[in-house]
């Protein structure tokens, strides 16, 4: 996967767009159109950015970000163990559920760590039981006791690290 | 297995949508589509004119249930090759105080305090460290071990070698993610 470069002109249009983004998105009729008045681009271009943009995975996503705790949902960190010759397989199982939002692989013995996200605190034990079925292997549960921060501004127009 | 459980203070099942907001979620948690007039092609959805879903999302970022509308980037694709976990056993007395400052430092995208899974995993701090390099992120843990000093007992970095998922959140039902 190729980082985007920002050092070509059209790849430092698209940072200064998601930069902007993170400044939040308008409620308004022609939201986009906002948006490029902001950063001199057109609606069409905005659009046009954003999509290829999604489309090739720079973004992830682009919309409403839910924090779904707020409306009585449920959030959970867990990771698994899993045997070297059925990781795909594991993994394959755990993401097929559509409460597991990310899945990582991390360089421990605990070698699967994803976020589970219900609708009710019960809906994340059913999904959590469901995988430990699936897979037969126990999920280690990691229960949050305080969030000090949640932040996903990683700025795209960062020019050296600090 | 241990209960998810909620955060203290949060509700437990509580119908605090609405039905019509239930709905806008769920038309919504895939993205906002990319067109001129995207309220209004969401309201044409779900039957009603574009200001109540102007209205409702705007309700829904007051009460805190969107916390913002927004573009999430890979990490990876803007060049934050390197992302670790760092996990800390941290004094419980000093835990709050320290992790409050820990989540001001640059790279930090996430901090969490969590219940320690004792006797495997003695460690109650969470903190997302992003860089573009393994360096740099080792650059960063150590600040936030010199921060720590001596309410640190231990300490791992997990990198991550492959993102296997990643959707956002999506309520079941919720539609499908477009990936």
């Amino acid at each position: 996967m190729n980082a985007f470069d920002v050092h070509t002109h059209s790849d430092r249009i698209d940072a200064a767009l998601i930069d902007h983004l993170h400044e939040g998105f308008p409620l308004s009729d022609r939201p986009f159109a906002e948006i490029g008045a902001a950063l001199d681009l057109g609606e069409e271009e905005v659009i046009d950015r954003l999509q290829k943009l999604l489309a090739t995975g720079v973004l992830s996503r682009f919309g409403p970000l839910y924090q779904i705790e707020r409306a009585g949902g449920a959030y959970l960190l867990a990771a698994l163990q899993v045997p070297a010759g059925r990781f795909d397989e594991v993994a394959a199982q755990v993401n097929a559920h559509v409460e597991v939002a990310h899945n990582y692989r991390r360089g421990h013995r605990l070698n699967m760590w994803f976020v589970v996200a219900g609708e009710s605190p019960s809906a994340v034990d059913r999904c959590v039981a469901a995988i430990e079925a699936e897979t037969g292997l126990p999920v280690h549960c990691f229960v949050r006791e305080r969030e000090y921060r949640v932040e996903l501004r990683l700025r795209a127009l960062a020019p050296e690290p600090t | 297995m241990s209960a998810a459980g909620p955060l203290p203070g949060s509700p437990v099942d509580a119908p605090v949508l609405s039905p019509f907001e239930r709905q806008l979620v769920a038309a919504t948690q895939g993205g906002l589509p990319l067109v001129p007039q995207p309220y209004e092609a969401v309201g044409a959805l779900l039957g009603v004119p574009a200001r109540e879903v102007q209205d409702a999302l705007a309700s829904l970022l007051a009460r805190g249930v969107i916390r913002r509308i927004g573009a999430v980037p890979n990490h990876y694709r803007l060049g934050y090759v390197a992302n670790g976990m760092t996990v800390w056993d941290v004094d419980d007395a000093r835990v709050d105080e320290l992790g409050e400052r820990i989540a001001q430092l640059p790279g930090v995208t996430h901090c969490y305090r969590r219940r320690r899974a004792l006797p495997d995993w003695p460690y109650n701090l969470f903190v997302m460290l992003h860089g573009r390099s393994r360096v740099e992120v080792e650059r960063q843990a150590l600040t936030v071990r010199d921060l720590l000093g001596d309410a640190c007992r231990d300490r791992a970095i997990l990198y991550s070698t492959q993102l296997l998922k990643k959707t956002g959140v999506r309520l079941p039902g919720g539609g499908q993610p477009k990936e």
